[in-house]
């Protein structure tokens, strides 16, 4: 666990990172959860003083947006895409199968904490779905057999 | 040996990288002098990875490659398993119209060399011998529509932002593309960055804006990344920075990244989130021409209408209206989704019957069964029977079957589909994607979900009520989330009614 005299100096580093910058809050929070893993939330005052912000306002941005999240994720997180293209080709079927292999819903962490499993409303891999990001590396036409190696290599 | 393979993120999706690892470590053991080059897709997903190998009769292609096809690119190339001939004449590409996408899988997106020698900069050169106003002319001129899917014409947005006073103004791509079945332009990113940059260059010359942001969805890794490195060789080179090839006025560029906020799509929606604040809708007037980002005239356009400008700067924009049908001129780049046969991208003139774009070119379904329905414009966009698929594509042949073209993708469902399920969905995702500001969309999604329900249920009494609720929310919502999502619902209640006739006991 980090205490919170090592958050704020990272936090800090990373805003000196962003000065001058216009609209910076959103690169700010990328730049934290990509050191963190997830925004802690001694980070929100440091960067509402820093920005001449409310605490709330930090706040407000953050949880608005899908990708920041609060608490860190499992080892891995998988990405399923349940948009329009992909059902087509049967992502329906395909979520169910990985949340009963996983044994847990979406936004949910297995319970040795190896695995995130994360809905995704389009990679963009439409004429090859199903499709489904796995740590950030993509994975086109994804079917029931494909999820479990994908899984059991994680695990 | 010269190879080809492309960096494209469906080639990836699908193995490219492994295939580059393969025929990379296979060069190095038998001593072979091998150049790789990480290309753009040639838009046949079907088809990827496709491999391209350069022989004195041009480039053949090969694909979609296995590890196990490796070995043989190294032998007799006629008889490799997987050989397709030359690409050029492979029909799907040859019967197209490529002009925002022609260098796309042909060059290396990162080389300059590459660019500049297949027509690249020639836009931007032109418009550099020209005024303000005869740029936006010639845009105005080329009847180029915002292909985001508004369809506003691109020269007119750039003549208000032209003719404003300020002391600052701003070039804002939108390359937050999330609607299902489009990736047109991640396609264009990741495959000729280098083109964008040129149009927001040209953007920035006739609107008097010395700053550009790109503004990509953070679900495009490959996309970010190129453009960004984009973006370092066209600042190294001199095209972009204090002065435009060092002659022209300041431009720069910067590349931001999106949070996970289908709405931040919708302009108003991705101002906010440019300046660092939640993605929620504006309500409009004042335009972004007028007062965009930090309240400064902003040009917001699509990735696609922005890099169809150097094609137009450089033809002229007559070349380029000599395309199309009606209203809507020029080419459109389809991105054929879904359940079918052939996917990928076709950029084409406008005017082919969806007809001949599902069943022609797109080869039918994948699965082989009948096609259903196709969803055209992505979530917000309405579900066209077979019936409908006489309808010629252009902005306003769409419009008069209440339905819309958007940003030009096509989902092809088979006959399993289930239109009550997909009328569901596309509430659902108004519910999860909303912004919040209106009630018609926040209140009026989570009612539209509970409303098929109901009617999934056998209560067939809520089909009234899911008409009228469609009816709020399309005249009542501040943007096109709440008030487009009615298409998808009342198409397929329209055109699906038997998917919505369920019998109650069947149903308990």
């Amino acid at each position: 666990m980090l205490d919170s005299a090592q958050t704020a100096e990272r936090v800090t580093e990373i805003l000196d990172r962003h000065r001058g910058m216009e609209g910076a809050l959103l690169p700010i929070l990328h730049a934290i959860q990509e050191d963190f893993g997830h925004i802690p939330q001694d980070a929100l005052p440091i960067i509402a003083r820093d920005l001449n912000l409310s605490r709330a306002e930090v706040h407000g941005v953050m949880s608005f947006y899908h990708d920041f999240r609060e608490n860190p994720t499992g080892n891995h997180v998988l990405k399923l895409c349940r948009a329009e293209a992909c059902k087509a080709m049967g992502a329906d079927d395909l979520a169910a199968h990985a949340r009963r292999e996983l044994g847990i819903d979406w936004h949910e962490t297995t319970r040795d904490g190896k695995v995130t499993l994360e809905p995704v409303f389009c990679l963009g891999l439409c004429a090859c779905g199903p499709a489904a990001m796995v740590d950030g590396k993509l994975v086109g036409r994804v079917d029931a057999a494909k999820l479990s190696q994908i899984v059991g290599g994680l695990k | 040996m010269k190879v080809w393979l492309p960096l494209d993120s469906a080639a990836v999706a699908l193995g490219a990288d492994e295939i580059a690892e393969a025929i990379q470590s296979l060069a190095a053991q038998r001593g072979v002098d091998l150049t790789l080059v990480r290309n753009g897709s040639r838009g046949m997903v079907w088809l990827e990875p496709l491999a391209e190998v350069e022989t004195p009769q041009g480039r053949m292609a090969f694909g979609p490659m296995t590890p196990e096809d490796v070995p043989a690119l190294f032998g007799d190339l006629a008889a490799h398993p997987k050989a397709l001939g030359r690409t050029e004449d492979l029909p799907w590409l040859k019967a197209q119209t490529r002009l925002t996408f022609a260098r796309v899988g042909l060059t290396d997106p990162l080389s300059l060399q590459d660019y500049t020698a297949h027509g690249g900069l020639e836009g931007l050169k032109r418009a550099l011998g020209m005024t303000p106003a005869e740029v936006v002319a010639e845009v105005t001129e080329s009847g180029l529509r915002g292909r985001g899917g508004a369809g506003f014409p691109t020269g007119i947005k750039w003549k208000t932002v032209s003719e404003a006073k300020a002391d600052r103004k701003y070039i804002v791509c939108n390359a937050d593309e999330g609607d299902s079945a489009t990736f047109a332009d991640r396609m264009l990113m990741e495959g000729d960055p280098l083109t964008l940059i040129e149009g927001m260059a040209i953007a920035g010359l006739a609107c008097g804006a010395t700053k550009g942001f790109v503004y990509i969805r953070s679900e495009y890794p490959v996309a970010i990344r190129i453009m960004q490195e984009a973006v370092a060789v066209a600042q190294r080179a001199g095209i972009l920075g204090t002065s435009v090839l060092g002659h022209g006025p300041a431009f720069d560029i910067e590349i931001r990244v999106g949070a996970g906020a289908y709405v931040c799509g919708e302009e108003t929606s991705l101002l906010n989130s440019l300046e660092g604040k939640r993605g929620i809708v504006r309500a409009k007037p004042p335009l972004p021409a007028l007062e965009g980002f930090l309240g400064k005239p902003t040009v917001v356009n699509n990735v696609i209408s922005l890099a169809s400008a150097p094609v137009i700067m450089a033809k002229g924009a007559s070349h380029y209206k000599g395309f199309g049908l009606g209203r809507s001129r020029g080419t459109i780049p389809l991105q054929i989704a879904g359940n079918v046969r052939y996917g990928g991208l076709y950029e084409i003139a406008f005017g082919l019957t969806l007809d001949q774009i599902v069943n022609d070119i797109g080869g039918g379904t994948a699965s082989g069964r009948p096609v259903k329905a196709v969803q055209v414009g992505g979530p917000l966009g309405a579900y066209f029977p077979a019936s409908l698929f006489d309808t010629p594509f252009g902005y306003e042949e769409f419009a008069g079957k209440d339905g819309l073209i958007g940003h030009a993708g096509l989902t092809v469902f088979d006959d399993s589909a289930d239109m009550l399920e997909m009328a569901r969905f596309a509430m659902e995702f108004c519910a999860i994607e909303s912004c919040g500001k209106c009630t018609p969309c926040r209140i009026g999604a989570v009612r539209g979900v509970e409303t098929v329900d109901r009617i999934a249920r056998g209560d067939s009494a809520a089909i009234p009520l899911l008409t009228d609720l469609c009816n709020t929310m399309k005249s009542g919502s501040l943007c096109a989330l709440g008030g487009f999502t009615p298409y998808p619902v009342m198409s397929a209640l329209t055109h699906f009614p038997d998917d919505f006739a369920r019998a109650k006991e069947a149903a308990e």
